[in-house]
């Protein structure tokens, strides 16, 4: 007869909060910000349907220091979140292979990140540019 | 080096934690310390040793080949997935540092755990190539170009060590899912240009215990001691299961869209 008693150890809940998975959480965390963001500008979309006076009242919240320190929070969390979604961008697409080599996985994380760089720029330049 | 001889120049001792399990004596693990005397280049998996050749000989452990191919001696060194031959003892110096059976499976006896779910999950992706037209023995072999090689390559490397499933927090909940190994094996065939069974294998890649119980957490591809990247195989797959997804609707039979990455035969 067999003597074998298989254990198997309890799951560990908090795995998420350790070291090896911290950027994994904090990337799935900081998508919140990115969508309390989006929140915010449907509310203004919204509000620009409904009148005037709603609009009116959005961009009063909008200059509140509630709604700009919730934009530098939101703010640090896409910067938290762009990183750390670049960084695992190359795990999720098939393998580029240029001449007989594979492309680098740290070349198209700095080519994301470029480019989000040089997305975030054009925009500074065009608000700077377009402002009354 | 034997473990005899490392004993003559041993200079420093550490202590090593080992969680231990005996069916027959113990209901639940427990830690047990042993002080060890080592060397500058002694491996982990030589201090385990030391200790069933000189203080214990109840310990068990697997392990064969000692450099880092055969893939037996996976085990939890300071908390993480990592083969014991690989490892140093003194990169834990001073210690003292926990040696424990691989998270997420069960433990047949000390730090021997149960690989049968695995051998499994590897059987049913079917392993071998299958052919697009079979070629009889006077047309020659199937022909390959270096960069349709480069496509699936390092997916051939895996060691089947399971360290990319204890680095797993999803296989830990779900230990149906098929997880990073088995898929990268997968990649390995539905990668191949000379591969005709994508869509077969594409059914297990579609299901919840297949790509879609991965959440990106991307520890697998760290842990490899081969660096086969399990978790590009596994996100890689995402997409195409999404492809197939939508070509349904266009009509498409599934699997097509898998086939998309292999180059056109000639």
């Amino acid at each position: 007869m067999s003597r074998a008693r298989p254990y198997l150890r309890p799951a560990e809940p908090l795995w998420w909060a350790h070291p090896p998975y911290l950027a994994y959480t904090l990337r799935e965390a900081t998508g919140l910000a990115v969508a309390g963001y989006a929140v915010v500008l449907l509310a203004g979309l919204i509000g620009l349907a409904s009148g005037e006076s709603a609009y009116a009242a959005w961009l009063n919240f909008l200059k509140s220091p509630w709604s700009l320190a919730l934009h530098l929070l939101f703010l640090t969390g896409m910067i938290a979140h762009v990183w750390t979604w670049f960084q695992i961008m190359p795990k999720t697409m098939p393998r580029l292979v240029i001449g007989r080599r594979v492309l680098p996985q740290r070349w198209i994380t700095a080519a994301g990140l470029a480019v989000a760089m040089a997305s975030l720029i054009i925009v500074l330049l065009v608000a700077v540019w377009t402002q009354p | 080096m034997p473990p005899d001889a490392a004993t003559a120049i041993a200079a420093r001792e550490i202590v090593i934690e080992v969680l231990r399990y005996r069916p027959e004596t113990n209901r639940e693990p427990v830690r047990q310390a042993y002080r060890v005397p080592f060397t500058d280049d002694m491996s982990v998996l030589q201090g385990l040793q030391y200790i069933k050749d000189h203080l214990d000989g109840t310990l068990s452990f697997r392990w064969s080949c000692r450099m880092a191919i055969c893939g037996s001696c996976g085990m939890m060194i300071g908390g993480a997935p990592r083969l014991a031959c690989m490892t140093v003892v003194r990169e834990y110096y001073p210690g003292p540092f926990t040696v424990e059976p691989l998270a997420h499976f069960p433990i047949e006896r000390d730090l021997v755990v149960t690989v049968g779910g695995f051998v499994k999950k590897i059987e049913s992706i079917y392993p071998y190539l299958i052919p697009k037209t079979q070629r009889r023995l006077d047309e020659g072999e199937y022909l390959q170009t270096p960069l349709q090689l480069a496509r699936y390559e390092t997916f051939s490397d895996c060691i089947n060590c399971m360290l990319c499933y204890a680095a797993c927090p999803q296989f830990g909940e779900n230990p149906d899912f098929i997880g990073p190994g088995a898929m990268a094996l997968l990649q390995r065939y539905n990668g191949d240009s000379r591969d005709g069974a994508q869509t077969k294998r594409m059914e297990l890649v579609h299901t919840d215990n297949g790509a879609w119980s991965c959440t990106a957490v991307g520890y697998c591809s760290e842990v490899c001691p081969k660096q086969v990247d399990p978790a590009n195989a596994v996100n890689q797959n995402k997409t195409r299961s999404a492809l197939d997804y939508f070509l349904r609707f266009l009509g498409r039979p599934a699997g097509s869209g898998s086939a998309a990455s292999g180059e056109v035969e000639p």
